[in-house]
């Protein structure tokens, strides 16, 4: 109730917006989606429900479809088509295909234009904006939140509901200010940032709340360095995570396809500025790091929340007072075949992956082009690097981006999700160790009995050049770049 | 949907902390249109081997807890992808109910939504719990949903939460989506004094 008299947060401000009904004794709100992304493996049921009950698509102007988990991201023919080898993922695409035709929607189909991983594509068009309702049936949907928006991951169930009545039953989460204050360090990224974050608030430690992002460290990030934070907050188990809108945030938008334009634009701004938390606002919890004092990150565990500074050693489950995280840990160090105390620096490792929604877009592949410019993929290791879209991969390849990496004698490929969920045969085979800028690491994620460390894509570079687990730092040091 | 009163089922205890979806329902087992048929894939990467064959230590394969419909799992259950397949592939290998000392959100938001219910019980009863499953495979308790009570072989009645929307579905057969359908008027109000924000055909 201390909210109602006081300030407002960035995501009561939201929220309030776009209350269709108030919550109420037993019923939950109701609430206004603006934008409902839509992919093929969390959606052909909803639709199924739709058909069965005789119901349209309330808005398909406030929906598009795209593919990315199950599809191929293997090079184009001769033809310029993506061949689809697996019947049952092109089975699936089918069906995607005559969902978005039968009920009306636009669809990024597999090759075009436009298409690519559900949560790159929309900031990329321009769709993401402050201030808005975003939903998929896709936890990562928390990534668009670092325009200001409130987004979050739904089931299929949900997907239905907001096809056919483009509102959704939500109680109002809690919310969490998480702050990080000053600098980041030369070679410590945005990934390290939320990474650092989930190892401390745990995996579980977001339930129930929508958390924002502040602090000096959050405001001094590009656009995408903001969504990769707030694509891993699911991680964190929040549903949402918002960073307020800026100047960034403003220059990102303006001039993408579906940004507002002329007078549009200007009363559009001038609302945006109206969003963020009020600097009297109350949040129910908070949370606060240094910049300074963080390292690259790296996973060691089987959950996101098991990560580590990267000079660090493996946790011994035996200094653990819980006994279900002594047995957790233990698991996952078992999976993972390591030892407590060990060090991650040296590990060998036989794939890198570069890509997926968390650090796959062209700031990200321009960083790790940089770095690993002159130097090679070591012997033994594969690299893939894939790129969130296909407007990604044209932009990377007008840079030459592309060159560079095939230089260095990693896999360039077609635009898609890929490595991050293993659907598509891009897969690590059992006992093999990843480096990955994914989101994450659990138990085969990335192929049945692979093994993942979640890093950031200057920390998978040092591996790949390496073929050991690497602080990129010694290496920043040695050339004298970023 | 069935309406949901009360029923009685055996216990299973998985007491791993933080069991994802992943683990639930591993992502090659998404390419499917359905919902049905998902039961054999679950747990599947913990349940058989490379071979295929079943792996006789895992607790879902063992004999005596063969027809178990109430698992209870370890804290934060159901966390990580938003997969809706999780709660069709649990009720798909014949489980009404998951007991743990919390969900991940999304999870228990799909579970309750396809009548699998998610209960929340306190540390003590869910330690309780676990060791009467291991203890015994027979024992069974009773679940009731007006009441929000799990009731224990020791004749103990544990309350658990639930919202009261979601009870009044799951009580009456209700679905969701008929509600949100019986709002048409008020969200066409609302449309018309907000402009939509972006057009996907643009
Ligand atoms: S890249 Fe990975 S996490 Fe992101 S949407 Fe695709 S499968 Fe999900």
């Amino acid at each position: 109730m201390k909210t109602m008299s006081g300030g407002k947060t960035l995501f009561e401000k939201v929220w309030n917006n776009h209350v269709v009904r108030q919550q109420a004794d037993d019923l939950p709100a109701v609430l206004y989606i603006d934008l409902h992304l839509v992919h093929e493996v969390t959606s052909p049921q909803a639709f199924t429900e739709l058909r069965q009950r005789g119901l349209k698509v309330r808005r398909p102007e406030q929906t598009l479809g795209t593919m990315d988990h199950s599809t191929p991201t293997t090079p184009r023919g001769l033809d310029g088509i993506i061949p689809v080898v697996d019947s049952q993922a092109a089975a699936q695409l089918d069906v995607m295909r005559k969902n978005c035709a039968d009920f009306g929607i636009p669809l990024y189909d597999l090759g075009t234009r436009n298409q690519g991983i559900v949560h790159v594509i929309g900031p990329e068009q321009g769709l993401t904006q402050p201030g808005m309702t975003i939903v998929c049936g896709d936890s990562h949907t928390s990534t668009h939140g670092a325009f200001g928006a409130l987004a979050f991951g739904i089931g299929t169930s949900e997907v239905a509901h907001v096809l056919a009545s483009q509102t959704l039953l939500q109680y109002k989460p809690r919310t969490m200010a998480i702050r990080v204050d000053g600098h980041l360090r030369e070679g410590v990224t945005a990934k390290d940032i939320i990474l650092a974050i989930i190892a401390k608030i745990g995996v579980g430690g977001g339930t129930g709340y929508v958390l924002e992002y502040m602090g000096e460290a959050i405001r001094s990030l590009s656009m995408e360095g903001r969504m990769t934070i707030c694509n891993m907050s699911i991680e964190g188990g929040a549903r949402a995570g918002m960073i307020a809108p800026d100047d960034t945030t403003f220059d990102y938008i303006a001039g993408r396809p579906s940004a507002p334009k002329g007078e549009a634009w200007d009363r559009a701004a001038a609302e945006w500025r109206q969003l963020p938390s009020d600097t009297d606002a109350v949040f129910d919890a908070e949370v606060t790091l240094t910049a300074e004092e963080l390292a690259p990150m790296i996973t060691y565990g089987t959950n996101p929340g098991m990560g580590m500074a990267i000079t660090s050693r493996v946790p011994d489950p035996d200094h653990l007072r819980d006994v279900s995280q002594k047995l957790a840990l233990d698991k996952a160090l078992r999976y993972m075949d390591l030892q407590p105390g060990q060090p991650l620096l040296g590990k060998k490792i036989d794939v890198v992956f570069v890509g997926s929604c968390t650090n796959s877009r062209i700031s990200d592949l321009r960083e790790a082009a940089r770095f690993i410019e002159g130097r090679r993929v070591a012997d033994g290791v594969r690299m893939m690097v894939v790129p969130g879209s296909q407007q990604v991969k044209r932009q990377a390849e007008s840079e030459g981006l592309d060159r560079i990496f095939k230089e260095a004698g990693a896999e360039w490929r077609e635009a898609g999700c890929s490595m991050c969920i293993a659907m598509n045969g891009d897969q690590l085979q059992p006992g093999q160790y990843a480096v990955s800028t994914s989101n994450r690491n659990f138990e085969g994620r990335q192929g049945k009995g692979g093994r993942t460390f979640l890093a950031s894509p200057l920390t998978a570079v040092a591996a790949a050049v390496n073929g050991a687990v690497t602080d990129p730092r010694t290496m920043v040091n040695q050339r004298g770049r970023a | 949907m069935e309406p949901i009163r009360q029923f009685a089922g055996r216990i299973v205890a998985l007491p791993i902390n933080d069991i994802d979806t992943d683990q639930i329902i591993p992502a090659r087992y998404l390419k499917v249109t359905d919902k049905a048929g998902l039961g054999a894939a679950l747990f599947s990467d913990w349940r058989y081997s490379a071979d295929g064959s079943a792996k006789p230590d895992f607790v879902l394969n063992q004999p005596e807890h063969q027809g178990a419909s109430v698992l209870i799992g370890g804290h934060n259950f159901g966390c990580g992808s938003s997969r809706e397949h999780a709660p069709w592939a649990l009720i798909g290998g014949g489980f009404k109910a998951v007991i743990s000392t919390y969900f991940a959100d999304i999870f228990r938001s799909n579970s309750l939504k396809n009548g699998l219910l998610p209960i929340i019980v306190d540390e003590q009863t869910h330690q309780q719990l676990i060791s009467m499953a291991q203890e015994d495979a027979l024992t069974e308790v009773t679940i009731d949903l007006e009441s929000q009570t799990v009731r224990l072989p020791d004749g103990r009645a544990v309350q658990f939460p639930i919202d009261g929307f979601s009870k009044h579905c799951l009580l009456n057969g209700v679905d969701q989506l008929g509600y949100l359908l019986s709002l048409d008027a008020e969200t066409a109000r609302y449309e018309a004094s907000h402009a939509a924000r972006v057009n996907t055909f643009a």
